[in-house]
């Protein structure tokens, strides 16, 4: 699989930022290469790199033209071997309390119906799966996820809603998600987390980040109000562990 | 009792912003900061402070703040909009020192969008994740996440000022409506005839244009391979196609990821003239390399570094030349000797 992977390609963003493309799709060995080198590049800490975003497929390196010349630092990120970058970082595992369905989840009952499957038997795919964190965007702490089970991957919604609630647990295509805010989405909303994804005002503010595995576990309404409680007291209800313990 | 700025009337979209918020956008959190970079850092630089020390942003003019302070000296910059100083007319572009219980009105625009007003010594307020700038839809910064409200107390981190002579720029930097780009990261995601209806005829800015983005209407431009790609970053100036083939300009309070092909990039000293475009404004784009785009970055640099010795003392009343503002060539079109420009139209 290796093997095979498109070049490395630097491409402009402007006049303060290029984007380093390793791919065109969703892969977890790109996704790999991308956060390995994003190590990278944060230990060599280049003069004049203010910012690295990684995502699924490319790292985006923001950088002040006003401290480095950027034909300086393009040359130098050209110098660097951007396909071999070495082996990402070890991500967490996180174990997420989902209430599914109800006013917790307002699509779930359609999703399942499209698919032609039980409301129980699509929360037993969702919630079966293990999920690679292939980057946080949108807002704040805001995760993608990968490894939806085939059988639950649907279209985006053909109008979006222009609120869902913080927490939302939602699929999109083949993609899955945990929100952080209150924000627009097109996405099917399966469920809610108690788990705030960022609170600022937390230790530390965000949980997840882009290669770290996520599973799900079902919860029941009395739950989900009981640990909302302690989550608006601050509490960040899940700990993560070494990834390794989602591998079985 | 601490010296404040009270906010009588905020205006429409009034927030606080300083350069923005670093290090985070890998976390998902919008950069923000101000929409016109260019009158933010002038209106710091005027009043002696650090660039990117935190400055009210306003947008179309209608703020009013009553000084509850011995003193304090304020810089205004950004478009043009009609000021006064309890029932004092004031030029725009300056810096002036005002007293306890005076009036600062701030008018209608009559040119631009967004303007500023810098505090000498800048506000006491805390930071979240390191940055005082105000992002809205994440709750984040300036005064709890939110647009200045009427009733509003600044504080002042710096009172009383040391006395300072009223100073006025005269010849503030012009509009524009040639905008250049520079092609990419997506250029590739569009047929020839997409990118030359891109750097073609112009475009208007919709009423659709907020800190988020600004939505333009005018020609389609056509995709290649679809309207979808697997999300990567964006940046300030990003212009994301979606389907419908119009381009969106992503401004400051952006998302930090988008799924859409971006054609181009809005160069970082044409962004604060984009900016000031109000809707219904006209534009058009200039495809520039990224080597041209680091130039008219270094143009705009050195201007904002000699612009202390660019200021004058400050006319008022009678002396103020009412033409000074109308020179400001609302949206006709490039100035010859705009300072910004020179020399670097390809």
């Amino acid at each position: 699989m290796t093997e095979t992977l498109p070049p490395a390609r630097i491409l402009h963003a402007g006049d303060a930022a290029f984007v380093i493309e390793l791919g065109e799709t969703v892969d977890p060995a790109i996704n790999d290469r991308i956060l390995a080198l994003d190590a990278r590049l944060r230990e060599a800490a280049l003069p004049g790199v203010t910012e690295l975003v990684p995502t699924y497929r490319s790292l985006l390196v923001h950088f002040d033209p006003d401290a480095v010349d950027g034909l300086e630092l393009l040359k130098r990120l050209r110098g660097l071997d951007l396909e071999h970058p070495g082996e990402a970082p070890a991500g967490r595992a996180w174990t997420v309390p989902v209430c599914y369905g109800g006013e917790h989840g307002v699509d779930l009952e359609e999703v399942a119906e499209r698919h032609g499957l039980t409301v129980e038997e699509a929360v037993r795919l969702h919630a079966g799966g293990t999920y690679r964190v292939y980057m946080i965007g949108f807002a704040p702490g805001f995760a993608y996820l990968g490894g939806l089970d085939q059988r639950l991957h649907t279209p985006r919604r053909v109008n979006p809603r222009l609120k869902t609630p913080a927490g939302s647990v939602s699929i999109g295509g083949i993609q899955a998600a945990i929100s952080s805010v209150e924000a627009p989405s097109g996405w099917h909303l399966l469920g809610q987390t108690p788990v705030r994804a960022f609170d600022p005002e937390r230790e530390p503010p965000f949980l997840f980040a882009a290669g770290d595995t996520v599973r799900f576990r079902p919860i029941d309404a009395a739950e989900f109000a009981a640990l909302a409680a302690r989550a608006a007291d601050g509490d960040p209800l899940i700990r993560p562990e070494p990834a390794s313990e989602h591998a079985s | 009792m601490s010296d404040r700025l009270l906010v009588r009337a905020p205006g429409p979209l009034a927030t606080l912003q300083d350069a923005g918020r670093r290090g985070y956008q890998r976390l998902g959190v919008s950069g923000s900061g101000p929409m016109d970079r260019l009158a933010h850092e002038a209106a710091n630089r005027m009043t002696g402070n650090q660039p990117g020390t935190v400055a009210l942003e306003f947008a179309l003019g209608g703020l009013v703040l009553e000084v509850a302070a011995e003193r304090a000296r304020l810089a205004f910059a950004g478009g043009a909009f009609e000021l006064k100083v309890d029932d004092k007319p004031m030029p725009w572009w300056s810096c002036v020192t005002v007293h306890r219980g005076q009036m600062v009105r701030i008018g209608r625009a009559q040119a631009g969008v967004w303007g500023y007003v810098a505090i000498a010594g800048g506000l006491a307020l805390p930071a979240q994740l390191g940055s005082y700038a105000t992002h809205t839809l994440s709750r984040l910064g300036g005064i709890e996440g939110r647009p200045l409200r009427a009733g509003d107390a600044l504080a002042l981190a710096e009172p009383e000022p040391s006395p300072h002579p009223d100073l006025m720029l005269p010849d503030p930097p012009p509009a524009r409506d040639v905008i250049r780009a520079v092609p990419g990261p997506q250029d590739d995601y569009f047929t020839p005839a997409g990118l030359a209806a891109f750097f073609g005829e112009g475009y208007r800015v919709s009423a659709q244009a907020d800190r988020m983005g600004y939505r333009l209407e005018g020609p389609q431009v056509e995709h290649a391979k679809g309207f979808n790609i697997v999300s990567d970053g964006t940046v300030a100036g990003s212009v994301q196609v979606p389907g419908m083939g119009t381009p969106i300009v992503l401004m400051a309070d952006r998302q930090t990821t988008g799924g859409y092909p971006k054609i181009a990039t809005v160069i970082g000293a044409d962004l604060p003239a984009l900016a000031q475009i109000a809707p219904g404004g006209r534009l058009r784009f200039q495809s520039v390399s990224f080597e041209q785009a680091l130039e008219a970055r270094r143009v705009m640099r050195r201007w904002l570094d000699r612009l202390a010795d660019r200021l004058e003392p400050l006319r008022t009343g009678a002396d103020l030349d009412p033409a000074r503002l109308l020179g400001l060539n609302l949206i006709g079109g490039v100035t010859a000797g705009d300072p910004l420009r020179e020399g670097l139209v390809p």
